[in-house]
């Protein structure tokens, strides 16, 4: 790109500020102080006292609450919440003191608007420059009319983004950020806000979770490790069981493929929460199934399997029940690559005299594999951070002590982890720091392997 | 001879392999619809309890719907159907309209920070969903928005703000679409407005109707957000959570079948849409322009 640069301007070419701030009269270069005036003097008013009442708007939040919430960011309260006597009663009155937590949000809060303030800055310096040059060369200036006539048209990318990116940088960005900060902070139960107040600590959090000796560390491994397993496990089995069924269902020779497929599309159409929770009651002690290996005599009259009480076979049935969630999925995603196989490669495979087994080995899984290995790691990912049917089916359980204060059972994935310690536990720096490790494993799993695929790279090829 | 039991040999091993797959799919669809059977026999179970030692219930009533239809005394079912249904209702309409302009823009406008945007958006995707729950709630306290039926506004906030982020299928619909059919439209004077309103939308039903019908589905499946926002205030419940909160150990025993009730009441629109969603799905995978 750089190369061509000279000869091919971007089509996206703008003005940088720099230009409009040294090569603009001297209207131009007020308005970097006087928001608009360039506009004003060159008659677009209404877009000028736009950027002015932006500017005096902004000016005004700075001066009430934004500096000294820049303030509390670095410090994060100073005062804390206590008790004192009051000389003038002789009482012991409550001293209200700084509340970390807010001071760290309204300093985020703060500094996005600054960040906000600067883009509309730019935009200002680079608009009255804009009509500057127009003036300069007599061409005619827009009017505000024309202005918004263009949002439609020209600009129509600034419309149509607008409503959408502040939901995203509001309640998504914003909120990552604070989370994110929350990650180097001693933000646990023992600073509980408005009580008390919290530090930065750098990275002390990201030491102690990845510390094999300590207590969290020895909660954080084999919950990492318990995730990878049960992540590889569910998106392989399903993978494999759903295609095994798919071909089932669309083989030559088997009848009411409708029905079949109709079956099964069904038990993901019923929502997560009621199959999974139905499942679980089913699963209990006293639940459906072991009443119903009783009445069997498969086996004893008082036995019960202990599903979600033993940890060996909480883990195998959360996977299995996890089959019966995914297969119809993957089902589904298979029929569709299954019916694009060309026929010819299975009719050569006939002719050689192969049986269905070779067949699908040889032919069927190397050539799903192929189409479908991006899905694949989408849905390892996806299995990475599969909150519903851990939290749903058992919740963590079984207990145990030896994780970090007891906060994680035997079956927590990092995601449930996470949820418990900052929802139950308010152990918020503790999650925040998972959640960054999670985000590291899942962007190492799929940055490379997603820009390696084709709709990416070749994003304009087809169109 | 030989060639005639030859074929016969493999008719009859075409007819036995046949067989074992039939019997296969039946066993599998026996377990996979057991436990949606289950919830069906118990919504009409007449005795009530979570666990009880036999399969079939011994008495069969229409009571359990009644009840979670029309005794609002304790757990107002009504209620929380209606709360869903509002909330459903904004969401649908707000994340559409997000969903469907980010991806038209990605697809269609080129600009500066295009690529740089679809970047950010693949990145904040691989953060966990709810790791930000709490600054969210705190952000909506700030505002406000944390008080009485007040809570129903956040909820709508919640479900819908973010919905930008998910454009990757609507765009790679919008891809489909030949763009010698916008260019023809700019030779004639359209403005680009006119272009996403006259020609895409019309040859875009089967995304719409898709995106239309995941987002209204959202909040009759979530439960996360509903129960952080929500709290203790049943008033403002979901379904989601509603029933969810009935399994809790204090309920349990009482409400299990009326459990069973709501969740089929529930199951069976959500199923509906699910199953109508899947239709446009394909047809939309299957690049739907025509002509």
């Amino acid at each position: 790109m750089a190369i061509f640069g000279k000869k091919k301007p971007s089509p996206f070419y703008e003005i940088p500020v720099t230009e409009a701030l040294t090569k603009g009269d001297i209207l131009c270069k007020l308005s970097a102080i006087v928001m608009g005036l360039s506009n004003i003097c060159r008659k677009q008013i209404i877009k000028g006292l736009i950027f002015l009442a932006v500017e005096v708007a902004y000016i005004y939040y700075m001066v009430t609450f934004g500096i000294g919430a820049l303030g509390d960011l670095i410090t994060l309260g100073t005062q804390e919440q206590g008790t004192r006597l009051n000389p003038e009663t002789s009482l012991m009155e409550t001293v209200f003191g700084d509340n970390s937590m807010l001071c760290l949000l309204y300093g985020v809060i703060t500094i996005f608007i600054s960040l906000t303030f600067f883009f509309v800055w730019r935009e200002t310096v680079k608009s009255g420059y804009h009509v500057y040059i127009l003036k300069r060369e007599y061409r005619e200036i827009p009017t505000f009319v024309d202005d918004v006539r263009q949002l439609f048209n020209k600009n129509m990318h600034k419309t149509f983004l607008f409503f959408p990116l502040i939901g995203i940088i509001v309640f998504t960005i914003m909120p990552l950020v604070f989370m994110i900060l929350m990650a180097f902070t001693n933000y646990d139960r023992d600073h509980p806000v408005p009580g008390k107040l919290f530090d930065w600590v750098g990275l002390v959090n990201f030491k102690t979770a990845l510390d094999f000796g300590g207590d969290f560390g020895k909660t954080f491994w084999p919950v990492l490790g318990w995730t990878i397993v049960w992540a590889i496990f569910a998106t392989f089995l399903n993978y494999i069981f759903g295609m095994i069924l798919a071909i089932l269902i669309n083989r030559k020779g088997t009848r009411f493929k409708a029905f079949w497929r109709f079956i099964f599309v069904l038990t993901i159409a019923v929502p997560q929460f009621v199959s999974l929770l139905i499942i679980r009651t089913m699963l209990q002690p006293e639940g459906a199934v072991n009443v119903l290996l009783r009445n069997l005599n498969l086996i004893g009259e008082s036995e019960s399997l202990p599903f979600f009480t033993d940890v060996t076979w909480a883990r195998v049935t959360i996977i299995i029940v996890n089959l019966w969630v995914g297969i119809p999925h993957s089902m589904l995603t298979c029929t569709g690559v299954l019916q694009n196989i060309p026929a010819d490669l299975y009719e050569s495979a006939q002719v050689d005299g192969a049986n269905a087994f070779i067949t699908f080995w040889k032919i069927t899984l190397p050539y799903m594999l192929f189409i479908t290995a991006p899905s694949l790691i989408t849905a390892f990912i996806a299995n990475i951070n599969n909150f519903n049917v851990i939290f749903l089916l058992s919740g963590g359980s079984p207990q145990t002590s030896d994780y970090y204060r007891g906060t994680a059972g035997k079956t927590d994935l990092l995601v449930t982890w996470l949820y418990k310690l900052t929802i139950d536990n308010s152990d918020f720096c503790y999650g925040a720091v998972i959640g960054i490790l999670i985000f590291v494993l899942s962007a190492t799993c799929s940055l490379a392997v997603y820009r390696n695929t084709g709709s990416y790279k070749n994003e304009e090829e087809f169109q | 001879m030989s060639n005639n039991t030859k074929t016969k040999s493999m008719s009859q091993k075409r007819f036995a392999s046949n067989l074992v797959v039939h019997i296969i799919l039946s066993v599998m669809a026996i377990i996979w619809v057991l436990p949606l059977l289950w919830v069906i026999l118990t919504s009409f179970r007449e005795e009530g309890g979570s666990q009880v030692n036999y399969i079939l219930p011994k008495g069969y009533t229409l009571n359990n719907y009644k009840n979670i239809l029309t005794d609002t005394s304790i757990i107002n079912f009504p209620k929380w159907f209606l709360n869903t249904f509002i909330v459903a209702i904004f969401t649908c309409i707000f994340s559409t309209f997000f969903t469907l302009s980010v991806a038209y823009t990605m697809s269609r406008l080129r600009f500066k920070l295009r690529r740089t945007f679809m970047n950010i958006a693949l990145v904040l995707g691989m953060f966990p969903g709810f790791m930000s729950m709490i600054a969210v709630y705190y952000i909506l306290k700030g505002i406000g928005l944390t008080e009485g039926n007040l809570k129903l506004v956040a909820l709508v906030i919640v479900y819908s703000a973010g919905t930008g982020l998910g454009f990757y299928t609507a765009k790679g619909f919008f891809d489909t679409i030949p763009k010698a059919l916008d260019e023809a439209a700019y030779i004639d004077g359209a403005t680009k407005f006119q272009v996403f309103w006259k020609i895409t939308v019309p040859l875009s039903k089967p995304i719409i109707v898709q995106t239309i019908l995941t987002s209204f589905m959202a909040p009759w499946l979530d439960f996360i957000f509903a129960k952080v926002i929500c709290g203790a205030d049943t008033s403002c419940y979901t379904v989601a959570i509603g029933l969810w909160s009935l399994l809790e150990r204090e309920y349990i025993y009482k409400f299990f079948t009326q459990f069973a009730a709501g969740s089929v009441l529930v199951s069976i629109p959500v199923s509906i849409l699910f199953i109508k969603m899947q239709k446009y799905y394909v047809d939309g995978l299957s690049g739907a322009v025509k002509g």
